[in-house]
């Protein structure tokens, strides 16, 4: 944890020499009035400057960044992860080379990580600030996949007339399919089933043949 | 395979100091013993096993081409 100590006339101008130093903003900080300091007679005698002492405090990234320093130092890896805040939580973005094992079998491990960095980067916080993770550009690569699969299956479904299922997949990847397709009015999406198992049906509207199955087998 | 879950454990808990694990090498797999404060189990568990869930994949997942079959078992630290 990275501290200054700071003189000034005032407190607040000493303050402020320390956040500089610092190059953070006063909410990222802890701020210990070591003197108040004093004017003292009409500015010329006795007066004393104010110090004040400031704490960078830990915060989300930094507790995050750290946690996965220490998971590649131990798995052997060499990557360079990189942090950015955001306007509803932190981004956390690991590159390099065999990072393979750090997402797993479409994305499972990817999204342990991420779980498990939430839990350890905002320990004992009281509000928590969402870690987003992503390794190798993966969500990135898999959004447009996903994004593809929805418009290729809509499309589908116009032309058969019929639902289609898709295979289960994290609520995450769901989301896409879901939104990729809420503007179209020819299909509707539904989520079915149980986690982990849950999956997207994407169903043709203009003869709503969802709710009403035609028959397997002609009688 | 040890390291990496006494990293993770050790991030999770309130008292790191009290985690241990302990690896037992088997043929075809690898068994993991997660020793924690007994006020810690939750945060090694979870809600419903969620955070043990989360272990298991990520270190199965980083061990994956070892071949091996690895089994982590959680246990309170006497």
């Amino acid at each position: 944890m990275k501290a200054v100590e700071e003189t000034g006339r005032s407190v607040e101008d000493a303050l402020e020499q320390a956040l500089a130093k610092l190059g953070v903003g006063v909410d990222d900080v802890e701020v210990e009035v070591l003197e108040e300091g004093s004017r003292g007679f009409m500015g010329i005698l006795g007066g004393r400057p104010a110090r004040v002492r400031v704490v960078k405090k830990e915060n989300t990234l930094d507790r995050a960044q750290a946690f996965l320093n220490d998971v590649v130092a131990v798995m052997g890896i060499d990557v360079k992860i990189e942090g950015t805040r955001t306007a509803d939580g932190v981004e956390i973005d690991i590159e390099g080379q065999n990072v393979g094992g750090l997402i797993g079998r479409r994305g499972q491990a990817l999204d342990a990580w991420q779980y498990l960095t939430n839990l350890v980067a905002n320990k004992g916080v009281k509000e928590p600030c969402r870690v987003m993770l992503d390794v190798a550009g993966y969500r990135a690569r898999r959004r447009v996949a996903l994004e593809n699969l929805a418009k290729r299956t809509a499309q589908r479904v116009k032309e058969r007339r019929r639902s289609i299922t898709l295979d289960p997949m994290p609520a995450a990847e769901r989301r896409i399919i879901h939104l990729t397709l809420q503007d179209d009015p020819e299909v509707e999406t539904v989520s079915e089933g149980r986690e982990p198992f849950r999956r997207v049906t994407v169903i043709n509207t203009k003869r709503d043949s969802a709710s009403q199955p035609r028959p397997r087998f002609r009688q | 395979m040890r390291e990496l879950l006494e990293v993770i454990a050790k991030a999770l808990v309130n008292n790191p100091d009290a985690v241990s694990v302990n690896e037992v090498a088997g043929e075809d797999s690898v068994l993991l013993e997660l020793k924690v404060a007994p006020e810690d189990m939750g945060k090694v568990i979870g809600k419903q096993g969620r955070i043990a869930r989360a272990i298991r994949t990520v270190v199965r997942s980083a061990w994956a081409k070892d071949g091996r079959r690895v089994m982590i078992e959680i246990m309170e630290q006497s």
